[in-house]
């Protein structure tokens, strides 16, 4: 945090006469270990650090990102964010004067437990070279890989006015593979964390299960090859978590993003199917369904104070009852919509600008056990793991397939069936949520790629959930 | 940081060196302007100054990695760089030797310098390009400047590539999802290739303008422009070429490579680091080839191999990663002006968009339609058609249903700035096919 600070203090005392700015400084450590097969992978250490200045002048904005924090990068930057703020004073968009200002003096830290230099680095390849080799049980698993990954994210945001947060996001991701072939057929399964990235310390790899789920995911992948292919046709349908959450993040977090509805993601990411008269009264899904922004669940991905323009994060329900509340929009977005919205402002990092992104979205749980959920089922399938993801440009049609299915019939789960699949409308089918898990099935997991923006940026986005039942949903397998 | 200030640096760092210990230093760099657009006005504007290194220790037969930003100020980086390579050498007795390290021992040097001449002042272009567009509700972005990449190693290895160049990534939006997308990119700046493709984008729109129609899922007709065909490929290149992925029998291409079935004789696609938009080098001091045959005649031909699959595998090196930078694909007969004469009635798909598959192990895709797709009857356009949803295996798209390639190719250049600004490339025909199946 020191190199921080003496950038913050060199950027105040660079700045010149402006109606506003900000300067989000960004130092980032991160590692990945990885075994494949066997063989330790090269072991990478990366760190990487820069500023944003963001202004405005005038009725202008313009930004500069550089990772040069000399006096004379940061002055250079301040020229260049200078020089596009009178670009867009000339041809701009919307008044500047709507840029938001930081409103907080916040800072927050990922609790950790363990911290990541805690064990060494022989202890942590160590435990990736049993896990792979638990991986390995049959001569058909042609590849398997164990990996464990850290990231640190430092974050200081000032502003000319003394506002000021300071951030520190920790992760620790671990995770398995394992694929198997045989007569053709090629399966991969993961675990052991794979789906269920968050924030914390090395105590998370007891918390998602490594070691003891590698058995069974290299046993699961050998067991989909002989497995028959989902049933096509139209049959109820109970996702777990590690799907909800692709679920969720496809089609309620992307069409509810302010800035899709506003136009600016028409050229990539996309528009939505939403428009801005619908909050308040539009039915997005059965009684059921209940969706929050939630910065505050503990060890989920996107858990922060502030958003990277300051605003104060705070919990808010995005539908409630089915009925549409209110969009993922930073207060930019809000100014310039007129409508309510939340702090979701972010960037991916220190060289791009903030923008409407998704945080944690969770789905809020109900009152059913997962054999509840399965015991309401005549004829169904359950999925698991996402693999597949497709989706209109307005979010609206979709088709998604998962690593591994279950048969459902009379309420009882039974045989393993390869390569599922199914597609539907968002409009439509979250009105066919007719059963949601409980607390005790409430799982945080979460998405590393989501992608959007011009330029484009990635970003960590959680998301939180227990099993759902969606009656009559078109489902398919595998072949041509 | 320019080319002699990273090989100073290289050199100063080499003089550290201990004992058997080989170094590998990258830079990447960009210097780049973005301007974000919608509705024909700027909504975001900004610039990047980032340069990123990236060493590779390797001593005993082990090896380790590691990044950092750097600042552009000779001392300064000197010491990032020399405490990046001491926590590196800390932790290189700690890793097991490597059986697949590789690296190029023959010490070898390039340098290659595109465009610079022809760039105008960016806000000038935008400016030219809101004026130009007027009216149209245009979204989109204008990214330009410098991309440098550098590779100075202990053996001697002394790479430069330094390119600039602009790529505007548009469209047009009548309503809702009625659009039409277009792109102008390369080193030269041509205001009036700009003023044409907007001409386009304004026949296109008053097709556009027309009733939507909707047509129910199933099996239709169908033209790819080479924007479309574009998508197809990138699905392909996700595991479809990398030699790993064959080993391990995950290429969507198992059942080409394995001769259980081929595509049709005139799908030959390669790739093509000749063409000389993308560094000649491998990080690891490798030269990339002239081209790759990837499919040739229908028939999987090589595969693309990184230094560690090289080793692994006992194949010579030939990429950067396992993923084609530089893909073409070959021409056919067809003239782009008897397009919808052949086609008759039928799907024309300007673009397709987020693609992926359904079932790797027959390469079958989903996707959507979507800017650009019309109804034609009869070899005329009649009407925009609604989002629709494609599932299809490429063994039939490219196999027993294809019914003709354009003699006409697009040099398409990759969009994307994800981690920075792509140097990829597609040639790319378009493609007439007898039915694509329609599912949602």
């Amino acid at each position: 945090m020191q190199l921080l600070e003496q950038t913050a203090k060199r950027a105040r005392d660079l700045a010149p006469a402006l109606d506003y700015w900000t300067v989000r400084i960004v130092a980032e450590e991160s590692e990945i270990l990885s075994v494949r097969q066997g063989v330790v992978e090269p072991t990478r250490l990366q760190t990487s650090c820069g500023a944003m200045i963001s202004l405005v002048r005038g009725s202008g904005m313009g930004y500069a990102a550089t990772s040069d924090l000399s006096a004379g990068g940061l002055r250079a930057a301040f020229a260049e964010a200078i020089r596009w703020a009178e670009l867009h004073a000339r041809l701009g968009l919307f008044d500047a004067g709507l840029f938001p200002r930081c409103e907080a003096r916040s800072e927050y830290r990922t609790p950790t437990l363990e911290p990541w230099d805690a064990r060494s680095t022989e202890d942590k390849l160590r435990l990736l070279r049993d896990a792979c080799s638990a991986l390995e049980t049959d001569s058909r698993i042609l590849d398997s890989s164990a990996w464990l990954e850290y990231r640190r994210i430092s974050q200081l945001l000032v502003s000319g006015d003394a506002g000021r947060s300071e951030q520190v996001l920790e992760y620790v991701n671990p995770g398995l593979a394992a694929v198997a072939h045989e007569a053709g057929q090629t399966q991969r399964r993961t675990g052991g964390g794979a789906d269920r990235p968050g924030q914390g310390g090395l105590e998370r790899i007891a918390q998602v299960g490594f070691l003891d789920a590698a058995p069974r995911v290299g046993e699961e992948a050998l067991a989909l090859l002989a497995a028959p292919e989902c049933p096509t046709g139209t049959r109820d349908l109970v996702l777990l978590p590690g799907q909800m959450a692709l679920q969720i993040h496809e089609s309620i977090g992307h069409p509810l993003e302010l800035d899709r509805i506003l136009g600016d993601e028409r050229n990539y990411a996309g528009t939505s199917f939403v428009t801005a008269d619908m909050f308040g009264s539009y039915r997005y899904g059965s009684d059921l369904l209940n969706v929050t922004f939630d910065p505050s669940q503990q060890g989920e991905l996107a858990s922060y104070a502030t958003d990277d323009e300051g605003t104060r994060a705070e919990r808010a329900y995005l539908i409630r009852d089915g009925i549409l509340a209110r969009p993922l929009g930073g207060r930019l977005s809000q100014a310039r919509s007129g409508l309510p919205g939340v702090a979701n402002a972010r960037a991916s990092g220190w060289d791009r600008p903030p923008i409407d992104r998704m945080g944690n979205i969770n789905l809020e749980p109900g009152s059913a056990s997962l054999d509840d959920l399965i015991g309401r089922v005549e004829r169904g399938v359950l999925m698991d793991t996402n693999r597949s993801w497709s989706i209109d440009d307005s979010r609206n049609k979709f088709q998604f397939g998962c690593e591994l299915g279950r048969l459902i019939e009379d309420g009882e789960l039974n045989g393993l069936v390869r390569n599922p699949g199914y597609r539907g409308i968002s409009a439509n089918f979250w009105r066919s949520l007719a059963g949601v898990g409980d607390r005790n099935e409430f799982e945080v997991v979460g998405v590393r790629n989501c992608g959007k923006g011009e330029p484009n940026q990635g970003v960590y986005v959680g998301h939180a959930a227990p099993p759902c039942l969606f009656r009559e949903v078109s489902v398919f397998g595998g072949g041509q | 940081m320019m080319r002699d200030a990273f090989f100073d640096l290289a050199d100063r760092l080499g003089d550290g060196l201990r004992g058997d210990e080989v170094l590998f230093c990258n830079l990447d760099g960009e210097d780049s302007e973005f301007v974000r657009l919608n509705k024909n006005r700027v909504r975001q504007a900004g610039s990047l100054h980032r340069r990123s290194l990236e060493l590779s220790l390797i001593a005993a037969g082990r090896q380790v990695e590691g990044g950092c930003e750097l600042s552009g100020s000779p001392e300064q980086d000197l010491a990032l760089a020399r405490d990046l390579l001491e926590r590196l050498r800390e932790r290189l007795p700690h890793v097991p030797e490597d059986p697949y390290l590789s690296y190029s021992t023959t010490p070898a040097s390039s340098e290659r310098t595109l465009g610079g001449r022809e760039l105008p002042d960016a806000a000038e272009a935008v400016s030219e390009l809101i004026a130009g567009a007027g009216d149209l509700d245009l979204v989109g972005i204008w990214a330009s400047g410098d991309l440098l990449s550098g590779l100075a190693s202990s053996i001697g290895h002394r790479h430069w590539h330094h390119s600039t160049s602009f790529n505007l990534d548009f469209s047009c939006f009548l309503e809702s999802d009625k659009a039409i997308k277009a792109g102008y990119g390369g080193l030269e700046w041509d205001g009036a290739r700009l003023a044409e493709k907007l001409e386009e984008v304004r026949r296109g729109l008053a097709l556009m303008a027309r009733p939507t129609r909707s047509i129910p899922p199933g099996r239709y007709r169908a033209y790819l422009a080479p924007e479309a065909v574009q998508e197809l490929m990138d699905m392909l290149a996700w595991g479809g070429f990398g030699l790993k992925s064959h080993r391990t029998a995950q290429t969507p291409l198992l059942r080409l490579v394995e001769e259980e079935c081929s595509l049709d004789p005139r799908v030959s696609i390669r790739e093509e680091p000749g063409r000389g938009l993308v560094p000649a080098f491998t990080a690891e001091g490798f030269d990339k080839p002239e081209r790759v045959d990837l499919i040739a005649g229908g028939h999987y031909g090589k595969c693309l191999v990184d230094s560690r699959s090289g080793k692994e595998y006992g194949v010579p090196a030939n990429a950067v990663s396992e993923y084609p930078e530089s893909i073409a694909f070959d021409a056919g007969e067809m003239p782009r002006a008897e397009v919808l004469d052949r086609l008759g009635t039928g799907l024309y798909i300007g673009n397709l968009w987020y693609l992926n598959y359904s079932d790797r192990n027959d390469c079958r895709i989903t996707g959507m339609t979507r800017f650009g797709t019309f109804w034609v009857e009869k070899g005329e356009p009649v009407a925009p058609v609604q989002v629709m949803r494609f599932d299809d295996s490429v063994y039939h798209l490219l196999g027993d249903r294809l019914e003709a390639l354009t003699m006409e190719r697009e040099l398409l250049l990759c969009a994307d700035t994800y981690g920075g600004r792509s140097t990829a490339s597609s040639l790319l025909p378009g493609i007439l096919v007898g039915g694509i199946d329609l599912a949602l």
